[in-house]
């Protein structure tokens, strides 16, 4: 995301990102990792805390913008991004950091989802995609793979799931990658690029719900996922390489930037009417000679 | 009686039933006349039938009318639907090639143009819109001047041989009339005053500009769009976010996004893409983010008739959004009131940090009047209230001050009001949630339920109500206090009601007015100090079911002697009224139902 960020000078530490109340995510819960990483990547990147806006909708995973020492919406299910969207244009000096689940974004958040990514906002996008929905005790969720068997799907899921990393790169987002909880440094690293990447980045994590599902743990991810960076091979810059790697699932399920481009102008900076910097610092009044020729074009 | 003359102008969509409109309006507007437009049409873009009617005077117009002094029928079908409305006085323009009049009452004088003998037909297809133009400018005892400048303007862009041939064309059936056809016995008046002319939606998409609004974001939908069209077309100039968005959920979040990062944020919509911004509503009242919305009314329930008139979404308004919570509603009184309401019911939102709703409809959205330049003053007071922004830079809000880390986002106050930083200030971070919470923004729902604070942030919130009562006049009556019968409207009946009032103080029955502009708060106490001393009171409103009456039966224990209802689609003409009153005063009946007489 935003390529002209502002740094702290003094180093900050893990406390300094660290919200008024602990996580009350179940022990063991993916989303913890992705918690320490977002935290770790700040750290790293000395963004003022106070520039940082982290945005959620609803379910579990939601509950992230409470444990961060940043500026939080905890908005509607669904509905971080447009909120997101409407936030970066009114002030893109900030960082925005959007969190949610795979239901969230996916399910009853899909539409915003594809037009914030072929808008080209200038965001982060974190999906702790679990593939079941927690909050609500376990049901099928959009990502919850053909027979899985949940509460709302006794007999097992007979819809195919989406492929979020193929819908991101047909949906023309910038920068596509995908995480998995039980690998923080690798995530840590993804999410530094995802925030320093000028447009949307999405990034997609396997954060394992150890309650509601019970095919997709941590013992199942982990001799599956590959480094997309251990590939030398691997070129991030094409589209139609990373469209093929996106279809790989199964025995080997790759990790790491599928996709990134820098050429495409970010929603924001595409729009003249912010050349002269945020509008949330400018002048509310029209001026008098604009406004008077508003009135004269009616009469 | 105001002295008034209408012209009706009627064809299929794709005739170029506009253009002439356009023209009548800038040449009266041009000649210091008042003047209201109302346009008939259906949801087709090609065919179909439209009819405008175009109301022109000395004194204020506030609505279509009884009477159509001038009909132009562009198509057989509107001389087919239309002649008959015609009255002794009245004249109808047409091309004598095409159509045949059917018959007409006594008096009215039937004005047939031989179309292909005037103008070079296979050359301009709508040379027969010209003529008329010309013809009835003469009969109107209007100089040749006025149109030839407004033609020259309006084809300017195509070249001198276009402009020339047009104005050939209007002299032509200007001459016509002079040698054929009898003239209006009242010439069309002149004065020196100046007006602006526009329809709802232009006036409260410049109400927002001068209020100050530096987010717009719409999702196309009749009758709302004028609004999209003015925010998209002026973002430049004025210094405008304007974005189309993909749903009216996505609006509504993205309003909210802006209006939290200390803008002001606006949209607009009709019925349809309110009830789908019903949740949001919601999270703008619980995280106590300003937001303003106007809803453009029309025909309901579902797609209805989307191009059709209604006073039907006030219950829809009330009950927006699940719970409890503090916010404002009103309904702008006529055209120019779209443009003021705007920048008022900002300050209010901004104020007590809650959503802001304008209840208009596309009487008022779609149709035009002329407005004083002077009542389109973008110089407009901003309050933003208990806002901290980074720097205060003129907009009214206070620029941060140090903090010890205490700062308490929803810290519970005497007003309800909480002193709102925005993101980007340093020393005040906080998280705000569409999940109750306390104080410091902490969610109160996941870690722990309390009711003893949950009691305390809501009844912080509602606090609010009675600032925002205090804030809001109560509604008063106009026209002679000691009435026959009180006359009960709210939004954009104000203007037909009115003209009602004044025929029937002219015919011996005396009529006042209460005209509801603020429906929350309502001020129900007030209004029943008004009514206790009543003679007759009748509800008017443009719904089925009197949504109003029962609003403010619910509000108030009120109940009216009478109802005036009206859900065809149309707006209220002034005799539907007058006729609906002198029925019920003579105690034939306590619910009228105009039928309205022009087949649109």
């Amino acid at each position: 995301m935003a390529t002209s960020v502002q740094r702290v000078s003094q180093q900050l530490t893990m406390a300094d990102l660290k919200g008024k109340v602990d996580p009350d995510w179940c022990p063991g819960c993916g989303d913890f990792g992705v918690l320490a990483a977002v935290q770790k990547a700040l750290v790293e990147l000395r963004i003022p805390t106070y520039n940082v806006v982290t945005i959620s909708g609803i379910g579990c995973s939601s509950n992230f913008p409470g444990y961060m020492n940043t500026y939080g919406m905890h908005t509607l299910h669904g509905r971080a991004l447009a909120v997101a969207t409407g936030l970066k244009l009114a002030n893109h000096e900030l960082t925005v950091l959007v969190t949610g689940g795979d239901g969230d974004g996916f399910g009853i958040g899909g539409n915003h989802f594809v037009h914030s990514m072929r808008r080209n906002v200038d965001l982060l996008y974190i999906v702790m995609d679990n593939q079941i929905y927690g909050l609500t005790t376990g049901q099928t969720s959009p990502t919850s793979r053909v027979g899985m068997k949940t509460k709302s799907m006794p007999f097992g899921n007979i819809e195919a799931p989406v492929n979020p990393i193929s819908l991101a790169l047909a949906a023309g987002a910038t920068f596509v990658a995908r995480g998995f909880s039980g690998e923080q440094k690798h995530l840590t690293e993804l999410i530094k690029q995802g925030i320093e990447h000028p447009g949307f980045s999405f990034l997609d994590v396997f954060s394992p719900c150890v309650t509601y599902n019970h095919d997709n743990t941590y013992q199942w991810f982990r001799p599956r996922v590959k480094k997309l960076e251990d590939d030398s091979a691997h070129d991030p810059s094409n589209w139609m390489a990373a469209m093929e790697k996106s279809l790989l699932w199964g025995e080997e399920i790759p990790i790491g930037k599928f996709f990134e481009r820098t050429d495409v102008s970010t929603l924001h900076g595409a729009e003249p009417v912010l050349n002269d910097g945020p509008l949330v610092h400018g002048d509310l009044n029209v001026p008098p000679d604009v406004a008077r020729s508003f009135v004269e074009e009616l009469m | 009686m105001k002295q008034t003359f209408a012209i009706g102008i009627g064809g299929a969509a794709g005739q170029g039933v506009a253009t002439p409109g356009d023209i009548f309006a800038k040449i009266f507007s041009r000649r210091g006349l008042h003047l209201n437009a109302y346009n008939a049409y259906q949801s087709i873009i090609r065919g179909g039938h439209t009819l405008l009617t175009i109301r022109t005077g000395t004194e204020k117009i506030t609505n279509m009318g009884d009477r159509i002094d001038l009909l132009i029928p562009l198509n057989q079908d509107t001389m087919d639907r239309h002649l008959q409305l015609l009255t002794a006085g009245a004249a109808c323009i047409y091309n004598a090639d095409t159509i045949k009049p059917g018959p007409a009452a006594d008096g009215v004088q039937l004005c047939p143009l031989p179309v292909s003998e005037l103008a070079d037909i296979t050359r301009n297809k709508v040379a027969q819109n010209t003529l008329a133009i010309g013809a009835g400018l003469h009969m109107m005892g209007i100089g040749f001047q006025a149109p030839e400048e407004v033609l020259r303007e309006q084809f300017k862009k195509k070249g001198e041989a276009v402009v020339a041939e047009n104005v050939g064309v209007a002299r032509a059936g200007y001459d016509y009339a002079a040698a054929n056809f009898m003239a209006f016995p009242n010439p069309i008046p002149k004065t020196d005053n100046r007006y602006a002319i526009l329809s709802g939606n232009v006036a409260m998409a410049m109400g927002g500009a001068a209020a100050g609004v530096k987010f717009y974001c719409a999702y196309p939908m009749s009758p709302s769009t004028g609004v999209l069209h003015w925010m998209a077309a002026h973002a430049r100039k004025a210094g405008i976010m304007v974005r189309q968005v993909e749903d009216e959920i996505g609006v509504i979040n993205m309003t909210i996004g802006a209006a939290h990062a200390g803008v002001r944020a606006m949209c607009a919509t009709s019925g349809g893409g309110f009830a789908l911004m019903s949740e949001g509503l919601g999270m703008s009242a619980m995280i106590e983010t300003p937001v303003v919305v106007i809803n453009c009314q029309r025909a309901g329930p579902s797609t209805g008739v989307p191009t059709k008139t209604e006073q039907g979404d006030l219950w829809q308004m009330l009950g927006a959004a699940f719970g409890d919570y503090p916010r404002v509603i009103a309904a702008p009184l006529d055209i120019g009131d779209c443009f003021k309401l705007i920048p008022e019911i900002f300050n209010l939102a901004d104020r007590f940090q809650c959503p802001g709703l304008v209840l208009c409809d596309l009487l008022l959205s779609e149709g035009r009047l002329s407005v004083h330049p002077k009542d389109l003053d973008f110089n407009q007071s901003i309050d933003r209230g208990e806002l901290i922004t980074v720097n205060a830079n003129g907009n009214g809000a206070q620029s941060a001050a140090a903090t010890n880390g205490d700062y308490k986002r929803y810290k519970i106050t005497d007003s309800g009001i909480s002193p709102r930083a925005v993101p980007g200030v340093p020393g005040h971070i906080h998280t705000v949630a569409t999940d109750e919470h306390m104080e410091d923004g902490v969610l109160i729902s996941d870690e722990f339920t309390n009711p003893v604070k949950r009691r305390a942030m809501m009844e912080k919130r509602m606090r609010k109500v009675a600032g925002i009562e205090a804030a809001v006049p109560s509604p008063t009556l106009s026209g002679p206090p000691d009435a026959d019968v009180t006359l009960i409207g709210w939004g954009s009946t104000k203007g037909v009601i009115e003209e009602a009032c004044e025929i029937l103080n002219e015919e011996g029955i005396s009529a006042n007015q209460l005209q509801i502009r603020w429906l929350v708060p309502l001020h129900g106490e007030a209004i029943l100090d008004i009514l206790r001393d009543s003679r007759h009171t009748i509800i008017v409103e443009n719904n089925y079911s009197g949504q109003f009456a029962r609003y403010l039966r619910s509000e108030t224990s009120f109940v009216p002697d009478g109802h005036i209802r009206k859900y065809d689609g149309e707006p209220f003409m002034p005799h539907h009224i007058v006729e609906a009153v002198k029925q019920q005063l003579a105690g034939q009946t306590k619910l009228s139902v105009p039928m309205h007489e022009i087949m649109v």
